[in-house]
């Protein structure tokens, strides 16, 4: 991971001082074991605070909306589907980024490695083998990091950037053979009453903090169905039906856009699998229209656009 | 025992007033005050008599109106505390809650829940010249004022009142404008920014501008105070300051998004100030110290 | 002061006699992932007994005297009705509240919200009723985490500021020390009365104390920032790199024991309405958005600056007790980018408006 550190740090200078950029958007080391914080460097004597590792799943793409300025992205292959959509979206123009592409190694699960130790973890490194080592107060133990994965990472089959301008290291090695939907299809076989049971439980703990919505890069309305107030769509209070539309809806938006970048889940600070919305959405475009959102800057998202020869199963 | 226990109870029970619970309102008129009809004066009559005496306030306090099912709004108060048996307000259809008030018909039922927020100095300004500045709908709680001061006319020295809208029709409180125009105990300047009526018979021209030509100039015994929109206020101010306005003799009130009322919901601080509770009204010495969070 | 010693199967019989006249709120492991490993305080059922062996819950336990979401006043739209559109107070649940295991840290923090709602002018009457109903039973910290950080933020891992019983876990069992009468009135209700020399039990508070205190890790300094203009602050060039990475969600806000902001929302079912009120968050823009599109805090650089200023100057100069902050970490654990109180307050104590430090960044 050093290597990508470095290599990063070497661009994001040289980008700065050539004046290519008037700043570059990446990660630095956190406060916390797990933890790296996005951040925006505009100096070039700054740049050392950039770091690469497996720390790194908050979604960078979420950092461009709207911006003016030039800007050095560093972008793992999930962020670089969110910044195409970006781009189809007209949230950034394409002229304005110089994006430093990153062959991702996954990013590991801080709360699954939590689960697997008792105590506190108060280190977490990586060996160059793959080696998880993870330490505490009389404690010290060592997981692949094929084991402890973000869920997403695990399944991921576009770990390489679909789109840069520059590369941090040559390609990562793409997974096949991946099946990504057996979880979604579980929920699929169950009967409507063991659904209802399953999506209950599954927002019980729901405080409606909209981490998952504000940790999206997709969400980015002005103003969220859940906050206007004319009409008012949803209920403001902790009333389950308001609870399960905000985030129903909120996966209808991002249905033939999510990456499954994994930040919302990781966002939400009580653990609800948020994807499990949004991938059966990824599972209905992929069947129905053979749509991977944000792999091409040529094809807007299906729910966007129409053709003569779309299926149009849903409707019939 | 060291520890700083917990006081027990002596409260208990004691919590008779419920700040949040609006006194029960019965709408007694509606006056469509703007040729936009964008603003209406509304005149309630609280339900339960005693209410009233409750609801004691001074010019430059705010209430929230309250809408069961819609929400509460704050609304400076437009009547004048020396007006009894009814309290007035001016709303500008702008939200939710507002839009739904324009909606509503005399005999209707709704809350007012206050007298909210601080009022206007009035202890200081006795026994001074008092210059009023508004513009647009800001003219509630300058209504309020002009009204009370007049009622209680030995008690200040000279009173000026600037105030201006975008036409003549915009104007608030027309009919009461033009009696106080023609008063001697007070200098009323009423402008509008342009008109095609030839029949016109006030000043023309932007409220700062008036301000320049008419106010008197600043001494001492002289306190301003403004209230109107962001621009008018901006081009106001340096006028005043040409004056010799002291910035503790400039006196102004603020709005901003509130719920509580109360100073307990947090949403309308400016520093560490709550316009609800510790203002709205700020003399412009202070707002210099504070956060430009409005 | 009374010191008792409550033995395991004391303490079962004890939490059980306890639900017969309190609604007893404790810290059950509950939630959605089954990796998911935080503590919650929740109201207990039947046999549900408080499961101890924690740091600190998930979210604080503000939620037992200040739910996210309750209902303030109830009323109809209903014209056929005589009392339409007329608020009333619901019938409220007024048996008393026992708080069994809350972290000192989290105690401290219903005094620091009490000022909120308990001023001179006006009370909160939902606030303080349920508070005044509340019993506190504390649990003294013998393994504080590392990113806890009480000890400089006016409490300590055995602090007793805003208990009414603190408990230390001894030998097979619990000490407890009653500090009021309301404790008093607990501890028999639950039958721990095996009152015990008082000298032998203050050496072991004292002892557990001072072995939890050195085991601290981490501390913020607050020294300056009484000293400091607040407009110095506000202006201050750092606030746009602490910002950056923040998305404007609410978590460190929820999860906060001192963050006491709400809204007022109506809600109707048919005829049927609510006033209620709910959390709410200086995050949101929402929440200070003018009906005229207007937001004196529209960005996000603005709102990331409030809820810092609001924490650690604000308060500071409003009461002159300190920050509005107890160090119990939650927001420094669970924000989902890492942004940390600790070194937000470390860059405001040390600011030198003077110095004209060219460099905003943090050391990092």
């Amino acid at each position: 991971m050093q290597e990508y550190t470095d290599k990063i740090r070497q661009i994001a200078r040289r980008l700065l001082e050539e004046g290519t950029v008037d700043m570059v958007i990446g990660f630095r080391k956190g406060s916390m074991p797990m933890m790296n914080e996005p951040c925006m460097v505009r100096r070039p004597q700054d740049v050392d605070q950039l770091v690469w590792d497996s720390n790194c799943g908050i979604n960078l793409a979420n950092y461009l909306t709207n911006r003016k300025e030039k800007i050095g992205v560093v972008a793992k292959g999930c962020d670089s589907r969110n910044i195409v959509t970006h781009i189809i979206e007209n949230k950034i123009d394409r002229d304005q980024l110089h994006i430093i592409g990153v062959p991702c190694g996954a990013m590991i699960d801080k709360r699954k490695i939590a689960s697997l130790v008792e105590g506190e973890i108060t280190d977490v490194t990586e060996t160059e083998e793959g080696k998880v080592i993870v330490k505490g107060e009389g404690f010290e133990k060592s997981f692949d990091k094929a084991e402890v994965l973000q869920e997403n990472c695990a399944i991921c089959i576009h770990r390489n950037p679909v789109v840069h301008d520059e590369m941090v290291a040559e390609p990562v090695e793409e997974q096949t053979d991946v099946d990504r939907y057996a979880d979604i299809r579980e929920i699929e076989a169950m009967s409507d009453a063991e659904r209802k049971a399953f999506f209950d439980d599954l927002y019980k703990e729901c405080i409606r903090c909209y981490a998952c919505r504000n940790a999206c890069p997709l969400c980015y309305c002005p103003t969220c169905f859940v906050d206007e107030s004319r009409p008012q769509w949803v209920g403001k209070g902790q009333n389950e039906n308001d609870i399960r539309t905000f985030h129903f809806l909120r996966a209808y938006h991002c249905a033939g856009r999510c990456t499954d970048c994994g930040a919302c889940e990781r966002a939400c600070p009580v653990g609800i699998k948020v994807r499990m919305l949004t991938k059966k959405l990824e599972k209905d475009c992929k069947e129905l229209f053979d749509w991977e959102a944000g792999i091409s800057l040529e094809n807007r998202p299906p729910l966007d656009a129409y053709r003569p020869d779309d299926p149009d199963e849903f409707i019939k | 025992m060291s520890a700083p226990a917990r006081q027990l109870d002596a409260r208990k029970g004691d919590i008779v007033e419920n700040p949040y619970l609006p006194y029960p309102v019965r709408i007694d008129d509606i006056i469509t005050e703007t040729e936009d009809k964008n603003l209406k004066t509304f005149r309630f009559v609280f339900i339960n008599p005693e209410d009233e005496e409750k609801f004691a306030y001074m010019p430059g306090q705010f209430a929230e109106l309250s809408v069961t099912g819609k929400g509460e709004i704050p609304i400076g108060i437009a009547s004048s505390p020396t007006e009894k048996g009814f309290i007035k307000f001016t709303i500008n259809k702008v939200g939710l809650v507002s839009s739904y008030l324009h909606s509503m018909k005399v005999g209707d039922v709704m809350g007012v829940r206050g007298p909210l927020g601080n009022s206007y100095p009035w202890e200081t300004l006795e026994g001074k010249n008092v210059v009023i500045i508004g513009g647009g709908f800001a003219f509630t709680t300058l209504r309020s004022s002009i009204i009370y001061m007049l009622e209680n006319r030995d008690q200040f020295g000279k009173i000026h009142v600037i105030y201006g809208a975008r036409t003549p029709g915009m104007l608030l409180y027309d009919q009461e404008l033009k009696a106080w125009e023609a008063r001697d105990d007070m200098n009323m300047h009423i402008t509008v920014d342009g008109t095609d009526d030839p029949n016109w018979k006030y000043n023309v021209g932007f409220v700062p501008t008036i301000t320049e030509q008419k106010a008197p100039p600043a001494d001492e015994d002289t306190y301003a105070i403004i209230c109107g929109p962001p621009i008018m206020i901006k081009f106001t101010q340096p006028v005043l300051d040409n004056l010799g306005y002291g910035h503790d003799r400039i006196i102004m009130s603020l709005e901003n998004r509130m719920k509580c009322g109360i100073g307990m919901c947090g949403r309308c601080n400016i520093g560490k100030d709550f316009v609800c509770k510790d203002g709205p009204v700020f003399t412009l010495a202070q707002l210099n110290t504070m956060p430009k969070e409005y | 002061m009374t010191f008792v010693k409550i033995d395991r199967k004391e303490w079962a019989e004890g939490v059980s006699a306890l639900k017969k006249g309190y609604q007893v709120f404790g810290p059950v492991k509950e939630g959605p992932g089954k990796e998911e490993k935080d503590h919650e305080f929740r109201k207990l059922s039947g046999d549900q007994m408080p499961e101890m062996d924690y740091i600190n819950t998930r979210l604080s336990p503000k939620a037992a005297i200040y739910p996210q979401s309750e209902v303030m006043f109830t009323y109809t739209t209903d014209e056929r009705k005589d009392d339409h559109h007329i608020l009333k107070e619901p019938k409220r649940d007024e048996t008393p509240k026992a708080v069994i295991g809350i972290r000192p840290c989290d105690a401290l923090s219903f005094l620091l919200v009490k000022k909120n709602f308990d001023t001179p002018e006006y009370k909160d009457p939902f606030w303080l009723r349920a508070y005044d109903a509340t019993t506190f039973v504390g649990y003294g910290c013998d393994a504080p985490c590392s990113s806890c950080f009480c000890t400089s933020a006016g409490s300590g891992p055995f602090d007793e500021k805003g208990l009414d019983v603190l408990l230390a876990d001894h030998e097979e069992g619990y000490l407890a020390k009653v500090l009021t009468e309301k404790g008093k009135a607990l501890m028999e209700k639950a039958g721990w009365t095996s009152a015990i020399d008082a000298g032998g039990a203050e050496k072991v508070f004292g002892e557990k104390a001072a072995a939890s205190q050195g085991k601290f890790e981490s501390q913020i300094s607050t020294d300056k920032l009484a000293q400091i203009s607040s407009m110095d602050l506000y202006d201050a060039p750092f606030w746009e790199d602490i910002a950056f990475s923040c998305i404007n969600c609410g978590t460190c806000t929820y999860l906060c024991p001192t963050c006491w902001c709400f809204d007022i929302q109506d809600e109707c079912r048919g005829c049927d309405g609510v006033r209620m009120r709910n959390w709410d968050s200086c995050m949101s823009s929402l929440f200070t958005l003018h009906g005229s599109g207007h937001n004196p805090r529209g960005d996000k650089v603005s709102r990331v600056r409030q809820r810092f200023m609001h924490k650690l100057k604000y308060y500071v100069d409003k009461y002159g007790e300190g920050i509005q902050c107890v160090g119990c970490g939650r927001c420094v654990r669970k924000c989902p980018v890492n942004i940390d109180i600790r070194k937000v307050c470390e860059m405001m104590n040390q600011y030198d408006p003077e110095a004209q430090n060219e460099c905003a960044c943090p050391t990092t």
